[in-house]
């Protein structure tokens, strides 16, 4: 008996949260359920695009717009059920199974373990969207379009946040439940919420109310996948006038802060569920 | 090297650990015994600084509470039960394991060959037996070559060969000077592993003895079943009864209730009165 322990400090270390972060991916990309959400995006994502490019009628342009157009649609219906449901499964699931209290039996900080799950995930959900995207890309390519390229990076990344967003909302359910069968149901919820009744709702409310335009604008920034939709179309059409009066408002009161305005809602949106998930899970008691 | 000083811990109203004081010398082999939710599992979590506590607990005079992550460094767990990363290749687990505490690969090697995993390292984890499971734990639990081991119930799950193999792995780690704190509800595992059993119930600490001392401290009987010559039966039930035993007749033999600690006693009865006893069976 030598003792090998090495020298530890109770601040966050680097190489254990990669440690974790290259377990939990290496699990997540392995799983069923990850394979499952990545193939349905995937194909979903190919077919929408040879949907979208029937043939050499639309010019380069207006063919890209359509194809972004159905991928952002796409990604609001898809992306974050994957976000919420690996988030809802990652705390309470590794609770559930004892393989947290293991990993907290070894000279690891909840920090350090938090953070380390986060970014494992958060790694598997942007192979998730670059496979999505890639796969769409390449095929938009090969029909010859090869128009805004830049611009279709850049939905891949806004959808990557997204995800991300609702990782954190995940794991902040996953945090404030104590099985792992109901932070999915929780999650499931959250999603309904957010992409069917948010959008519908708000609408709704807005006709039955005579919301005042502003304010049905400050609510949709109250959904993260709104907020991703918006600044999704603002990016490929430079304009919000799908949205009417709210739309029109929000880009006549903003102008050219319109767009930086909406990335730093959706980095709010990224950054607010997984801090708050993470200070819950640091102060929560019990493993 | 582990002082625990008015431990209580809560969950909701209920307390499942009341007021609990130990102190373990480095090289100390301790048992917490006792039944199933007297509380000693949650003190190893406590230890380990998994769950929230009142009371103050130091490991090498380190704060459990406060510099939980150094306490951790020194110690080596074995869980219950192994029963998660179940897709995980042993090997990999094991490097896991290295890496979250800084460990070079080599000495993932070192720790297979110690616990005699060597071919089983390129299976799932799914795929061990109980007794491979646990062997695995042990062997995460070893990387850090540790002074300290908690081990939570190391035996409760395996067969009977499995369990004396997990015992002989135990005496010798025992035997290299570790601090060994065990959990148990094995009268006989405690026997042979430690030098000290801390009787829990309820929370609470009962009892706090030599192992030899438990069962007389708690007052247990056991019953033997003796295998007499066959026209022994009868007169070896007179002689018993007569030094005071109660003992009756059971098929081939007698049944008599002694002293758990005091088995011998009715053997000694018997051959002082010429009695053969052939075999016997110990029931508890």
């Amino acid at each position: 008996m030598t003792g090998l322990a090495t020298t530890v400090t109770e601040r966050p270390e680097a190489h254990i949260v990669g440690t974790i972060a290259r377990k939990e991916l290496r699990t997540t990309v392995t799983s069923r359920w990850f394979w499952m959400w990545s193939f349905a995006f995937v194909g979903l994502a190919a077919l929408l695009v040879m949907v979208a490019l029937p043939g050499s009628r639309l010019g380069a342009q207006a063919g890209f717009g359509r194809t972004a157009a159905s991928l952002v649609t796409l990604v609001q219906i898809i992306v974050p059920l994957m976000g919420l449901t690996l988030g809802a499964m990652s705390i309470a699931g590794q609770k559930e199974s004892g393989a947290l209290r293991f990993l907290m039996s070894h000279p690891v900080s909840r920090t350090e373990a938090f953070w380390g799950t986060y970014l494992g995930l958060a790694g598997a959900l942007g192979i998730a969207a670059a496979g999505g995207f890639g796969v769409a890309g390449v095929i938009t390519a090969m029909r010859g379009i090869s128009a805004g390229a830049g611009t279709f990076v850049w939905i891949a990344v806004l959808s990557w946040l997204l995800a991300l967003g609702m990782l954190g909302v995940g794991m902040l359910i996953s945090t404030l439940t104590t099985s792992s069968g109901s932070a999915l149901g929780m999650a499931i919820f959250v999603w309904l919420v957010m992409v069917f009744v948010g959008d519908l709702g708000l609408m709704g409310t807005s006709v039955a109310t005579g919301m005042p335009v502003g304010v049905l604008f400050l609510g949709a920034l109250l959904n993260p996948v709104e907020v991703f939709r918006l600044t999704a179309l603002m990016t490929f059409s430079g304009s919000l006038d799908v949205l009417g009066p709210a739309g029109t408002y929000a880009v006549d009161t903003l102008g050219d802060m319109l767009l930086p305005a909406l990335f730093t809602v959706l980095l709010f949106w990224v950054s607010a569920p997984a801090a708050i998930a993470w200070a819950r899970f640091r102060g929560r008691s019990d493993l | 090297m582990i002082r625990v000083s008015g431990l209580t811990k809560r969950y909701g109203r209920a307390v499942v650990v009341d007021d609990y004081s130990m102190s373990v010398a480095p090289g100390d082999a301790v048992a917490l015994w006792g039944p199933n939710g007297a509380g000693k599992t949650t003190v190893i979590r406590c230890i380990l600084g998994l769950v929230s506590y009142e009371g103050t607990i130091e490991v090498a005079g380190l704060d459990a509470r406060k510099q939980g992550k150094a306490v951790r460094s020194l110690i080596g767990y074995v869980p219950q039960e192994l029963s998660f990363y179940d897709d995980m290749k042993v090997l990999d687990l094991l490097d896991y394991s290295a890496a979250l505490r800084g460990l070079p690969s080599s000495r993932v090697d070192e720790v297979v060959g110690q616990i005699e995993l060597g071919s089983h390292t390129d299976k799932l984890v799914r795929e061990l037996s109980g007794g491979l499971k646990q062997r695995l734990g042990l062997g995460t639990a070893l990387l850090p070559d540790p002074e300290i081991l908690l081990l939570d119930e190391p035996t409760s799950n395996l067969d009977a060969a499995a369990r004396d193999a997990a015992v002989r792995l135990l005496e010798n780690l025992r035997h290299e000077g570790r601090t060994l704190v065990v959990t148990s509800h094995h009268m006989e595992e405690v026997g042979m592993l430690v030098d000290r059993v801390i009787a829990m119930e309820d929370g609470r600490k009962t009892i706090e003895c030599a192992p030899m001392d438990l069962a007389e401290k708690l007052g247990l009987r056991a019953w033997l079943h003796l295998i007499t010559a066959r026209d022994g039966a009868e007169r070896a039930l007179t002689v018993l009864r007569e030094a005071g035993f109660d003992a009756r007749e059971n098929s081939r033999g007698v049944l008599v209730e002694v002293s758990a600690q005091q088995k011998g006693l009715a053997m000694a009865t018997l051959h002082e009165a010429g009695i053969t006893v052939e075999d016997l069976e110990v029931w508890r």
